[in-house]
C-alpha cells in the first residue's frame, strides 16, 4: 500500500496543475469483515494468528463451551467467543464471534496512553502497539471499551492484535483472513467491506428471516476497522459481550488534550511567578536587618 | 539545648535516640528549631517525594520528560518504581504527621493570619503577627494539603497500581485525573515551600539543615513561639536589638 502511494505522482515538472489521475486512488482505509452468521467456530484463525505472530503456545482453559479460553491473553490475540443463546421462541442458537482488537477510528487506548509513540494509528486505520515505547502503565486497558489490551507482567508491556500490519503493509491480507475456510472473514477497503456487509445483512433480512440483521460498526468510537454482520444488530451484547454503545471514558479525552498541558504549563509558570515575586518584593528578612555593606542602615526609617 | 520543646512529640524515645546519632549545635543568640529526628524525617520524605515526582513527571508528560526515564532504567522500570517511591513517601510522611500533628492544628489565629496574607506576601508587614506560633498558617496549609494529597494518592494510586483488570475502567479513568490534579496542587505547594524556606525568608533553611535559628529569625517570623521558648516579649526583644544596632552603627 505504502509503496503504491509512494509511486503515485502528484505533480510533474513542465505540466500545469496536478498530474492526470492524481487523487483518484481509492480510499486506503482497510477493514476486516466478520460475518458471524457463517462462522463455524473451526478456530483456524486462532491458529493462524499464533503462527504468523510467532506467539508462544501456552495451556488453554476448557470451560465447557466451544471456546478455547475465557478471554484473550497477551499471547493469544484472536479468540472465537461462543455463546449458546436462547431465542424467545425456545430455539437455541450457537453464536460465534471472532474477538480481537476492533481498530477504532477513535481509539480509546491511544487517548489513554501517556507514553510517546507507544500506540500508533496508521492512515490505513490500523491501530498498533509499539512495545518499544510502552511503559506498561496499563492505562490503555481502562481506555479500551472492548477490553482488548493485555499486559504481560514479565516484559511489562501491553500486547494485542496488530491486524497483521506487517502483512497489510506488503499488500497481503491478515493471517486470520487467509486461514478462514468459510469466507466468513473478508478483508479489503472500508468502503468495500461496508458495502458487502450491508448487502449480506439485507440478504439475511430479506431471504433468511433475520428481521434485525445488521452491521456492527459503532459510531460512538468513530467506526471501527473490524466490522461484524450480526443476526440481531439490536443486541450485540449476546455475542460474547460486544458493547452496544462503546464509549471512551471522558476523563481521557478531556483531560489528556486540554487540562494536562494547561495544568503542566500552570505549574511551570507558577515557578516563574515565584521568581517574579522575589524580584518585586525581595526577601522577608529577620528584623532588625543588619546594616548594609555601603553603611546604610535599613532600620533607621523603619 | 535546654530549650523546652514547644511541641510534645508522640515519640520521645525515637527523638532521643536520633539525638545520639546526630546532634544540633545551638550557638549563642540562637534557638533550637528542629531536632535531628524531625530533620531526618523531613529529608527522607523530601527524597522520596522527589523520586516519586520525577518518575511521575516521566509518566505524566513523556514527550516533555522522557529524558528522565533513562535515569531510572527506562520507561517500564520508571513505571514500576514510581508506586514504591510513592508508598515510601507516604510512609515516612505518616511519621512526620505524628511528629507534627499538635503544632499543625488549625487555630482562630491562623484564620486571622490567612485574612492578612496579602500584607505578608507583599512584605508590607516585616514582623509576623504576634500570635504566630511554631508554625504559621501558610505552613499549616501546606502540611494539611500534603496530608489530603497523601490520602488521595493512596486511594487513587492503589487503583492505578492494580489496574483496570481489578478495579474496572471507570475507576482507573477517574483515579488517573485525581492523582494528577493532586500531584500538581502539591507541586505548586512545594514550589512555594522551597522558595519561602530558601531565598524567600533567609535563615529558614538553616532550621532544617542545622536545626537552629537566630533569635531575630524567631521573633520576626514566629513571635509567639519565641515568647514560649525564651519567656521574653518578641516586640521588646526586637526594639532592643534595633536600638543596639542603631547606636552601634552610628560612629
Amino acid at each position: 500500500m505504502a509503496d503504491r502511494k509512494a509511486l503515485q505522482t502528484e505533480m510533474i515538472s513542465g505540466h500545469s496543475g496536478s498530474s492526470a489521475g492524481h487523487g483518484m486512488q481509492r480510499d486506503l482505509e482497510v477493514c476486516k469483515l466478520v460475518d458471524t452468521t457463517t462462522c463455524i467456530g473451526c478456530k483456524a484463525c486462532e491458529v493462524a494468528c499464533m503462527e504468523w505472530n510467532d506467539l508462544p503456545f501456552s495451556a488453554t482453559t476448557f470451560d465447557n463451551t466451544y471456546q478455547t479460553m475465557p478471554e484473550t491473553r497477551w499471547d493469544f490475540w484472536n479468540l472465537i467467543k461462543f455463546n449458546e443463546h436462547q431465542n424467545p421462541d425456545g430455539t437455541i442458537q450457537w453464536l460465534m464471534r471472532k474477538d480481537q482488537c476492533m481498530h477504532c477510528a477513535d481509539p480509546g487506548c491511544l487517548a489513554a496512553c501517556p507514553a510517546d509513540g507507544a500506540i500508533v494509528k496508521y492512515a490505513n486505520g490500523i491501530v498498533d502497539f509499539n512495545q518499544e515505547n510502552c511503559i506498561g502503565c496499563e492505562f490503555c486497558v481502562s481506555g479500551c471499551p472492548f477490553n482488548i489490551p493485555r499486559f504481560n507482567p514479565e516484559t511489562k508491556r501491553v500486547y494485542k492484535c496488530t491486524l497483521c500490519s506487517d502483512r497489510v503493509g506488503e499488500g497481503l491480507e491478515p493471517a486470520c483472513i487467509k486461514a478462514c475456510p468459510t469466507g466468513c472473514l473478508k478483508f479489503g477497503s472500508k468502503d468495500d467491506m461496508k458495502f458487502i456487509a450491508e448487502e449480506r445483512a439485507k440478504q439475511l433480512r430479506d431471504n433468511f428471516g433475520w428481521q434485525n440483521a445488521g452491521v456492527y460498526d459503532p459510531q460512538s468510537v468513530g467506526g471501527t476497522h473490524v466490522i461484524y454482520v450480526l443476526h440481531d444488530a439490536t443486541d450485540p451484547e449476546r455475542y460474547g459481550g460486544l458493547p452496544k454503545n462503546p464509549q471512551i471514558p471522558w476523563t481521557y479525552t478531556v483531560w489528556k488534550w486540554l487540562f494536562k498541558p494547561v495544568l503542566g504549563a500552570f505549574a511551570l509558570f507558577g515557578a516563574v511567578g515565584i521568581l517574579f515575586h522575589h524580584a518585586i518584593n525581595g526577601p522577608r528578612v529577620a528584623q532588625p536587618e543588619p546594616p548594609k555593606k555601603d553603611g546604610t542602615n535599613p532600620n533607621v526609617n523603619a | 539545648m535546654s530549650t523546652p520543646s514547644a511541641v510534645e512529640r508522640f515519640d520521645d524515645k525515637a527523638r532521643q535516640s536520633f539525638e545520639s546519632v546526630g546532634h544540633t549545635t545551638v550557638y549563642r543568640g540562637e534557638l533550637l528549631r528542629h531536632p535531628v529526628y524531625t530533620r531526618v524525617l523531613h529529608w527522607t520524605v523530601a527524597l522520596f517525594f522527589f523520586l516519586a515526582l520525577f518518575t511521575g513527571f516521566a509518566l505524566y508528560l513523556p514527550w516533555l520528560f522522557r529524558w528522565i526515564t533513562p535515569i531510572f532504567g527506562g520507561g517500564q522500570l520508571t513505571r514500576t518504581l514510581h508506586p514504591y517511591f510513592g508508598v515510601a513517601f507516604v510512609f515516612f510522611f505518616a511519621f512526620q504527621v505524628l511528629n507534627w500533628i499538635e503544632p499543625m492544628l488549625w487555630t482562630a489565629a491562623d484564620s486571622r493570619w490567612m485574612r492578612n496574607i496579602k500584607r505578608i506576601t507583599t512584605g508590607e508587614e516585616k514582623m509576623d503577627s504576634p500570635e504566630t506560633g511554631f508554625f504559621n498558617a501558610g505552613q499549616k496549609l501546606l502540611f494539611w494539603e500534603v496530608v489530603v494529597g497523601c490520602v488521595l494518592y493512596i486511594i487513587t494510586g492503589t487503583i492505578l497500581w492494580a489496574g483496570a483488570r481489578t478495579f474496572g475502567a471507570t475507576a482507573v479513568a477517574i483515579s488517573y485525573v485525581v492523582h494528577d490534579i493532586s500531584a500538581i496542587v502539591m507541586l505548586g505547594g512545594i514550589f512555594i515551600h522551597i522558595y519561602q524556606s530558601t531565598i524567600g525568608e533567609p535563615g529558614t533553611f538553616e532550621a532544617m539543615i542545622r536545626g537552629a535559628v537566630s533569635e531575630a529569625w524567631a521573633w520576626t517570623f514566629h513571635p509567639a513561639w519565641y515568647k514560649q521558648v525564651t519567656g521574653r516579649d518578641p516586640q521588646q526583644a526586637y526594639e532592643e536589638a534595633r536600638r543596639q544596632m542603631n547606636s552601634g552603627s552610628k560612629p
